[in-house]
């Protein structure tokens, strides 16, 4: 409950970010909706009905799934790469940032 | 066949990519490596369709690990099809791009080949996770084209691009996420009809196939693309519109196929959203008026013709729209390589700027014609070929608005063919003031006609178009190759238990 409640949270405070209309908003915006995702799949592999991902702490049945792990994992790099990128596009080219900034 | 030999169309161009990060390479060299993967990509992509031509499928877990752990690369016919297009508009771009001097800029050459590492990825990988990163190793480098061959207009451009697709495969990913929640796996071969028996998985996969319809740009989530595309060079525009949009077709065809099994009872969904889109993406052209904004509308009002073959959902309905889907790409790529060359020489693609370029460059003339027309749908270009099967297709689904649709689009969209045809070939060519500074004129091979410098299109920048509409024709005038190996594909989508076998490896 508490990581639904927490990705709801990530979700909605993403998607008012990404409404606003500065590029640096949009990108934290979307820093955020990602990592919401992120919790989201965690939560797949049934992090509320599993130990730790470690053998020495359980046995394979009970441990967790390292599949949604290295799912993380890699949509972790992706989505940094492209935030870098995106805070570049926002501190280049014309200034369309402060535009109605109140 | 060897299948280990499958994720070399990810490898290759991968390794030629790093290659050509080394700089200071005498510029044959580098131009070798930018066009050499992807014409052995084509000639493997024809040994490919050779061998799958008769239903056949081969898979290949990387790296042997066991199945359900490994990383899979499946190829069936419908994907070797997808692979042999792509490859040949790569490499027909890479091309274009030579020519208008685009690969004179630092790592174009790189991220062409990064990009084409990610489209055969996609096509070929069997597991949806592996598809999202495919399609991001596509889009990473698609966003440095973008931003890099632009001044600062187009990076206004290249901002949306961005935004919309992170956003996108974050859906995608979310998406993967319940599918995964849902039913333990994201492989394609366990998850082969399970969104039609599980309500959750179809939620999930109905989440995915939703990311697709923003990548391929359906109505109505499609603005994105009308405000990006116009924005890159002609050479990116003419590769971006024969990969980008497309990899996320063949997903949407491949996974409805596949995981939903063709579920009749999401279809009708599928026939609204793509009627409209082919009416929608046919209105946007009518108001525009720059060669390349104009044939982007009509990519989305052609995506809208592609989709309704998975809408359709029958064997007949399924081979058309994969036929048509090959034209598009083919036909699409060619006129904006055309229009790209008289942008290049003459500096701009505004109708109201150009004028009498039928006179001045009959060739070209004739290589958009051909195209334009094939777009319409007239014989003998095989554009005539995938809109009949495509209406009669509708006709055996008794889908009578889409048919009704379909043949008021051809019209209009042969209207607004007319309208670049009046606007840019025929009429009086403008006074030279009138046209923005010729890009590179002396570059370009001028000659000199009476008292003013005049830019004449150059060869190389002709032949691109000049293949891709000849294959039009080649494919309208035989298109029953084409139309046995999309009807084979076809019963491949219907029957997937080919598929499935083979990635699951039993």
């Amino acid at each position: 409950m508490t990581l639904a409640i927490t990705i709801g949270i990530m979700v909605a405070g993403g998607v008012y970010l990404m409404l606003q209309r500065g590029m640096v908003r949009i990108v934290f915006g979307l820093i955020l909706v990602g990592h919401a995702v992120n919790l989201l799949i965690m939560s797949a592999g049934g992090v509320g009905r599993r130990d730790l991902p470690l053998l020495q702490f359980g046995t394979a049945l009970t441990a967790g799934d390292p599949l949604p792990q290295a799912f993380v994992l890699t949509a972790i790099v992706i989505a940094f790469s492209i935030a870098i990128y995106m805070l570049t596009l926002a501190a280049s080219g014309s200034d369309d940032d402060t535009e109605d900034a109140s | 066949m060897n299948t280990s030999l499958l994720p070399l169309f990810v490898a290759v161009p991968l390794v030629a990519a790093g290659a050509l990060i080394v700089p200071k390479g005498p510029l044959w060299v580098r131009r070798a490596l930018l066009l050499a993967p992807s014409a052995a990509a084509l000639l493997a992509a024809t040994w490919l369709l050779w061998l799958t031509r008769d239903g056949a499928v081969f898979a290949h877990n990387v790296g042997l690990w066991q199945d359900g752990i490994a990383i899979p690369f499946v190829v069936d016919v419908f994907s070797a099809l997808m692979l042999w297009t792509t490859s040949l508009l790569a490499l027909v771009c890479s091309v274009f791009a030579i020519a208008t001097g685009d690969d004179r800029q630092p790592f174009f050459a790189t991220l062409v080949l990064v990009l084409t590492a990610g489209v055969s990825g996609a096509l070929l990988t069997g597991d949806i996770f592996n598809m999202f990163v495919f399609i991001e190793v596509m889009l990473l480098p698609s966003y440095g084209l973008l931003a890099m061959l632009g001044v600062l207009g187009r990076l206004r451009g290249g901002r949306i691009y961005v935004t919309v697709n992170l956003l996108t495969s974050t859906i995608f990913l979310a998406g993967v996420a319940l599918v995964y929640a849902a039913a333990g796996t994201v492989h394609l071969g366990e998850l082969a009809g399970s969104a039609k028996e599980n309500p959750t998985v179809a939620v999930g996969m109905g989440v995915v196939i939703l990311a697709l319809s923003i990548k391929a740009a359906v109505v109505p989530v499609h603005g994105w693309l009308t405000r990006t595309y116009p924005a890159a060079s002609p050479a990116v525009t003419a590769l971006f519109s024969g990969l980008h949009t497309k990899v996320a077709i063949y997903a949407i065809y491949r996974l409805y196929a596949l995981v939903f099994d063709g579920d009749a009872k999401f279809l009708w969904i599928g026939v609204v959203a793509f009627t409209l889109t082919m009416l929608i993406g046919v209105m946007g052209a009518v108001g525009e008026n720059t060669t390349r904004s104009i044939l982007v509308f009509h990519m989305i009002s052609q995506i809208g013709y592609i989709l309704l073959g998975v809408a359709l959902f029958t064997e007949f309905g399924l081979m058309a729209g994969i036929f048509y889907l090959i034209h598009h790409m083919i036909v699409k790529a060619s006129l904006f390589l055309s229009t790209g060359a008289i942008e290049h020489t003459y500096g701009t693609g505004a109708l109201d700027r150009l004028g009498g370029i039928a006179k001045r460059e009959p060739l070209l003339a004739l290589v958009f014609m051909g195209a334009a027309l094939s777009l319409a749908g007239l014989p003998p270009f095989s554009g005539f070929v995938a809109k009949l099967t495509l209406v009669m297709a509708a006709v055996e689904d008794a889908q009578w608005t889409a048919v009704a649709v379909m043949i008021a689009v051809s019209l209009i969209t042969l209207m607004s063919m007319l309208k670049i045809w009046g606007g840019v070939f025929w009429g009086q060519e403008p006074p030279p003031d009138d046209r923005g500074a010729p890009a590179k004129a002396g570059e370009n091979g001028s000659v000199t006609t009476g008292t003013r410098t005049q830019p004449k299109i150059r060869t190389a920048l002709l032949v691109p178009g000049l293949i891709l509409t000849a294959t039009t024709l080649g494919i309208g005038l035989g298109a029953q190759v084409l139309l046995d190996l999309s009807a084979q594909a076809a019963a491949g989508l219907l029957d997937t238990s080919g598929y499935v076998e083979a990635v699951l490896g039993r």
